[in-house]
C-alpha cells in the first residue's frame, strides 16, 4: 500500500539533511509503528508524506498504491487515500467544525468522481461517529478546535479520519498531550477504524499507545533511517531499556 | 500676493457648477451648509483627514466616467418583504418605487416636500455638529442635495425600507440627502443597495430617540468604475440602538464616513463593515464616535479583505467626554492582505476625557494563515476554496454584527460569490 523507497529530504530554508534514504512498506490492514527519539525525523516523515511546504524531497520515492505521492498537491493526496492524524491540530476560528468536514468530504468524494453526500446523509453519519467519539453537538458546530483541550483535539482528529475514510492512515505522535483515559478513547477510536484493506503509521514516542493500538510491525528511527525493524516486543525493548542499546547495537 | 482674484479656488469652480435647489423650509439650511463649505474649503491632498485617500475625484468638477455595471446575480434582499423606493442616477423613481405608505412610518420625497417640521429641525442640523473634523463633502451635499427621503418613524415599521440604487448613466454625478427620524420606541430597519451612480454623494442623518431601535444594512457594490463619498451622522437618545453595517464590493473609490453622538445614557451604536477589492480599488473607512452620556456602548468593527494592489483605510475614533462615565468602547480593523501588492493604512484613535472608562482598539494586518491552510488542504479542501473558507471566517466578526439571520446569509451568499469570480 504505502512504498518508501530510500526517500532523503532536507529542509528548504537551509541545507540541512532530515531524512537520509528511508525504506518502509506498509502493507493494508497492517498497524506499523515508528518510535525514535527527538530528531530523527519521525514528523518530518509525517509532514512530507502529507505534502507540508518547507522540505525538499533530494531522492527516492513515496507511492500510495503505486501512485506517486510525492508529485501530488496535499489535497490530491487525500483524495488518494492519504490522512495525517496531526501532533499539534490547528485551531482556525471562524470556520466551523461542521461546514469543515462536510466540505472536505464532497471535495474528495468529487476529486473520486463519486457523488456528493446530502446534508441529511452527512449529519446522520457524523452524529453516530462522533458519538463513539464522546464527541458532542456544541463541539461539532464551535471553530475547527478552537478552545478545544487537547483531548478534544485528538478526538477530533480521529473523527475526521472516520468521515474521510482514507486507505492510509499516519498518526503522528497521536498521544501526546493525552492523559490515559483520553488516549483510551482515541484508540478505541482507531482500533474501530482498523480493517484489511487499510493501513495505519503510528508515531509515538512511548509504548504505551502501543499497548492500545497493537502494531503487528514496530520500526526505530534514528539520524534520518530506519535502523531497527521487529515485532511489537520491539516498541518493550525501548520503553525498558532507552534508546542506547538499540543505537549502539546498530552503530 | 494681492491677486487673490485670480488664485484658483477649487471650492468655488465646483459649486458653481451646482444649483441650490429651494423647497423653502430648506433654504436656510441649505444656506448655512453652503457658508460652511465656503468657510472650509472641499478636501484636498494636503489635508489630514484625507492623508491616506486622494480626494481629487471626488471633488473634481465633473464625474469620472464610470461604465456602467450589469448585475448577474438576483437582487439582494429580494427574497424579503420590504418596502422598495428607488433612485435612477439619484433621481426618485415613483414608477419603480412601491406605495411609500406604511403604518408607523411616514415618508416624504425631500424634492417636493411642503414644509415639514420635524425635517426643518434637522435638515442639516447633525451634519452641523458633526464637524469635530471638517466633512466638507457633507456640507456640501446639505446645500446642494438634489433629491433624498425624509423618513419619519412613529412606531414598529411594518417592514424594511430598502433604498435601491439604480445607475444607467454613464457620467450621472447623484447628490442625495436622507432624513431619518426614530421617535422615542419606534424601530426601523433600512437596507440600501446597488450602484447609484457613476459618482456618489450622499449624506444621511438619523435622529434615534429615546428607546428607540434603527438598524441599517448596506451593500454598495458591485460596480468597478464607482466613485462615492457617503456619509452617516446619527445622534441617540437614552437607551436608544443604532447599528450600522456595510458591505462594500468594488469600487475606484469610496469613503464611508460615520459619525455618531451618543447623547443619551445607556444608548447602543454599533459601526461595522466589511469590504473586499480586488485591484484598481480604494475602499476608506472614517468613523468618529462621541461618547457624552453615561454607560453607553460603542463598537467599530471594520474587516477588509484586499488584493492585487487593492487599497484599505481605517480612520476611527472614539472620543469619550468628560463625565461619559462607565463609557464601554471598543474597536478593531483589520486586513487580511492576499498578495504583497496590497496595503491597509489604519489610524486608530482615541481620545478620553472620563476616568471610569473601558475602551480598547486594535488593528492588524495579516496574510492567510498557512498552518490552518495546509491543515484544510491535508484533509482534501482544494486551496481554493480553502482560501475562500478561511477568508469568510476571518470577515465572519464583522459580519456577525449582523443582527438579523436573513440579511446575514444574504450577505455571506455575495461574499462567496465575490470570492469564488476572485480567484487568486
Amino acid at each position: 500500500m504505502l512504498n518508501i523507497n530510500d526517500l532523503h529530504v532536507q529542509l528548504e530554508e537551509e541545507d540541512k539533511q532530515i531524512l537520509k534514504g528511508v525504506n518502509l512498506t506498509v502493507e493494508a490492514g497492517k498497524v506499523h509503528a515508528i518510535m525514535g527519539p527527538n530528531g530523527s525525523g519521525k514528523s518530518t516523515l509525517s509532514y512530507v508524506l502529507s505534502g507540508r511546504d518547507g522540505y525538499e524531497v533530494t531522492g527516492g520515492e513515496a507511492t500510495l498504491d503505486g501512485e506517486d505521492l510525492l508529485d501530488m498537491e496535499p489535497e490530491e493526496r487525500a483524495a488518494a487515500g492519504l490522512f495525517l492524524a496531526f501532533q499539534y491540530p490547528v485551531e482556525i476560528p471562524g470556520v466551523g467544525n461542521m461546514t469543515f468536514l462536510r466540505t472536505a468530504v464532497n471535495a474528495q468524494r468529487k476529486a473520486r468522481g463519486e457523488e456528493e453526500l446530502s446534508a441529511a446523509d452527512f449529519l446522520k453519519i457524523i452524529r453516530e461517529r462522533a458519538k463513539a467519539l464522546k464527541i458532542d453537538a456544541d463541539m461539532l458546530k464551535r471553530p475547527v478546535n478552537v478552545g478545544f483541550s487537547g483531548g478534544e483535539k485528538k478526538r477530533n482528529e480521529i473523527l475526521q479520519m472516520a468521515m474521510l475514510e482514507p486507505k492510509m492512515c499516519i498518526l503522528d505522535e497521536t498521544d501526546s498531550g493525552l492523559d490515559v483515559d483520553a488516549m483510551k478513547l482515541v484508540a478505541e477510536g482507531v482500533n474501530a477504524l482498523r480493517n484489511e484493506g487499510r493501513g495505519f503509521l503510528v508515531i509515538t514516542h512511548y509504548q504505551r499507545l502501543l499497548d492500545h493500538i497493537k502494531p503487528d510491525v514496530v520500526h526505530i528511527m534514528a539520524d534520518g533511517k530506519i535502523v531497527k525493524t521487529g515485532g511489537p516486543e520491539l516498541a518493550l525493548e525501548v520503553e525498558n531499556n532507552g534508546y542506547a542499546d538499540i543505537l549502539a547495537e546498530v552503530a | 500676493m494681492g491677486e487673490a482674484a485670480t488664485k484658483p479656488n477649487p471650492t468655488e469652480d465646483r459649486l458653481a457648477t451646482l444649483t441650490m435647489p429651494s423647497n423653502g423650509w430648506a433654504d436656510e439650511a441649505r444656506k448655512a451648509a453652503a457658508a460652511r463649505v465656503r468657510e472650509m474649503g472641499l478636501p484636498g491632498r494636503r489635508d489630514e483627514y484625507w492623508k491616506f485617500t486622494r480626494p481629487d475625484t471626488l471633488v473634481q468638477l465633473d464625474a469620472p466616467q464610470a461604465a456602467l455595471f450589469h448585475n448577474d446575480e438576483a437582487p439582494l434582499f429580494g427574497e424579503m418583504d420590504r418596502l422598495k423606493i428607488v433612485f435612477v442616477d439619484g433621481v426618485f423613481d415613483a414608477a419603480q418605487s412601491d406605495d411609500l405608505t406604511m403604518s408607523g412610518v411616514r415618508i416624504d420625497r425631500l424634492a417636493d416636500s411642503a414644509d415639514i417640521h420635524w425635517a426643518a429641525d434637522l435638515y442639516g442640523t447633525l451634519e452641523a455638529n458633526g464637524h469635530y473634523v471638517q466633512r466638507p463633502l457633507a456640507a456640501m451635499n446639505t446645500a446642494y442635495a438634489t433629491d433624498g427621503v425624509l423618513i419619519h418613524v412613529t412606531d414598529k415599521a411594518e417592514k424594511p425600507i430598502n433604498f435601491i440604487y439604480l445607475h444607467e448613466n454613464e457620467t450621472s454625478d447623484a447628490i442625495l440627502h436622507h432624513v431619518v427620524k426614530l421617535d422615542a420606541g419606534a424601530e426601523l430597519t433600512l437596507l440600501e443597495t446597488g450602484p447609484a451612480a457613476a459618482r456618489f454623494n450622499k449624506c444621511m442623518e438619523v435622529d434615534v430617540a429615546d428607546t428607540a431601535t434603527f438598524h441599517h444594512v448596506r451593500a454598495q457594490g458591485r460596480d468597478h468604475e464607482r466613485r462615492a463619498a457617503t456619509h452617516i451622522f446619527a445622534r441617540l437618545g437614552t437607551e436608544s440602538v443604532f447599528k450600522t453595517f456595510t458591505l462594500t464590493v468594488n469600487g475606484r473609490l469610496t469613503r464611508n464616513e460615520c459619525v455618531v453622538e451618543l447623547t443619551g445614557d445607556d444608548a447602543v451604536a454599533h459601526v461595522a463593515g466589511a469590504c473586499v477589492g480586488d485591484g484598481d480599488f480604494h475602499h476608506d473607512d472614517t468613523v468618529f464616535v462621541t461618547h457624552d452620556a453615561l454607560r453607553c456602548e460603542s463598537r467599530q468593527v471594520f474587516k477588509k479583505v484586499l488584493r492585487n494592489g487593492a487599497v484599505g483605510v481605517f480612520q476611527g475614533k472614539i472620543l469619550v467626554k468628560e463625565g461619559a462615565q462607565k463609557t464601554d468602547g471598543y474597536q478593531i480593523s483589520q486586513s487580511l492582505l492576499l498578495d504583497d501588492d496590497s496595503q491597509f493604512l489604519a489610524k486608530p484613535e482615541l481620545e478620553i476625557y472620563a476616568d471610569d472608562v473601558a475602551c480598547s482598539h486594535g488593528s492588524t494586518s495579516g496574510a492567510i494563515d498557512e498552518e490552518a491552510l495546509f491543515y484544510l488542504r491535508s484533509r482534501g479542501v482544494p486551496a481554493d476554496i480553502a482560501t475562500d473558507l478561511l477568508t469568510l471566517a476571518f470577515l465572519a466578526e464583522a459580519v456577525e454584527e449582523i443582527e438579523d439571520e436573513d440579511l446575514r446569509t444574504a450577505l455571506v451568499d455575495r461574499l462567496q460569490g465575490w470570492l469564488e469570480r476572485h480567484r487568486g
